[in-house]
């Protein structure tokens, strides 16, 4: 917090205006409930998890990746996202002057646990304008059946 | 639906949405400055960047990608929209900003005019 007052003085009103957002975005008006693994606002990836009557849709908001170098992997109903990700910061470079470092960098893993009547068999992850998104099939017999009355 | 969606869009641009500030890197080197800003899940259609006078604004949208019938079970980002200024300076040249939007990834070159740049100021002595 200083450190960053000191080198770049113009942006303290600005983390403050930040903070307060986080503060709105963690405790707002959504009514959704917090996840027993869920991390402080800002670490990356951060993630959003909906679903429809075929599908568990998991959404990671991780942008800059290399997708060959994502992991997913889901095991007993958790879904584990792990990655590395390279700092845009030149570095080592005396001509450089860097201002402001908000991104984070390095390697990173989160989890989400699933519905249990996901299918762990039917999952597909693709990863878009630094968003990776994982469908996973919910099984069958989870999903709404219409039954015709004789 | 389309009525509804012409509705809010035309109340949006009586009130600015609320956006959340993306993650910025910014550094400066010899030729410029380059400022990265983290935008996950903006396509390039969605992004703006406007500079007016000295103040340069990004503005992006969160395309969303779900499902007919999604609903939502638990959810971090809940503003998809990004949005931050910076006051720039007069050295730095806006005419020839450069950007690029890479996953979700936005790099911005902002160059130093020519004569901004530095140069050796060579001591004679005598």
């Amino acid at each position: 917090m200083y450190a960053s007052m000191l080198n770049h003085p113009n942006s303290l009103f600005g983390q403050f205006e930040r903070l307060r957002r986080e503060l709105d975005d963690v405790f707002g008006d959504s009514g959704l409930p917090g996840s027993i693994r869920s991390v402080s606002a800002g670490t990356l990836p951060a993630i959003n998890v909906g679903h429809t009557p075929a599908s568990v849709e998991v959404y990671a908001f991780a942008p800059g990746l290399d997708a060959s170098k994502i992991e997913v992997s889901l095991d007993r109903g958790v879904l584990r996202i792990a990655g590395e990700r390279a700092s845009g910061i030149p570095e080592n470079d005396p001509k450089v002057q860097v201002y402001t470092r908000e991104r984070g960098s390095g390697g990173f893993a989160r989890a989400v646990s699933l519905p249990d009547d996901v299918d762990p068999g039917q999952v597909n992850a693709s990863y878009r304008d630094g968003v990776l998104q994982i469908s996973i099939a919910r099984r069958e017999s989870a999903q709404p059946k219409r039954i015709t009355v004789q | 639906m389309s009525d509804n969606k012409q509705l809010t869009s035309a109340a949006a641009e009586q009130e600015p949405r609320r956006a959340v500030l993306p993650a910025v890197d910014v550094f400066e080197d010899a030729s410029g400055i380059t400022l990265l800003a983290d935008m996950p899940g903006v396509p390039k259609e969605q992004l703006e960047l406007k500079v007016e006078g000295e103040t340069l604004l990004i503005e992006g949208a969160v395309q969303p990608r779900t499902p007919d019938g999604l609903e939502p079970l638990y959810a971090e980002v809940r503003v998809p929209r990004y949005r931050r200024s910076f006051t720039l300076s007069r050295e730095l040249d806006t005419g020839r900003i450069e950007a690029n939007l890479k996953d979700g990834v936005l790099t911005l070159r902002i160059p130093k005019q020519a004569h901004a740049q530095p140069r050796r100021i060579a001591v004679t002595a005598g």
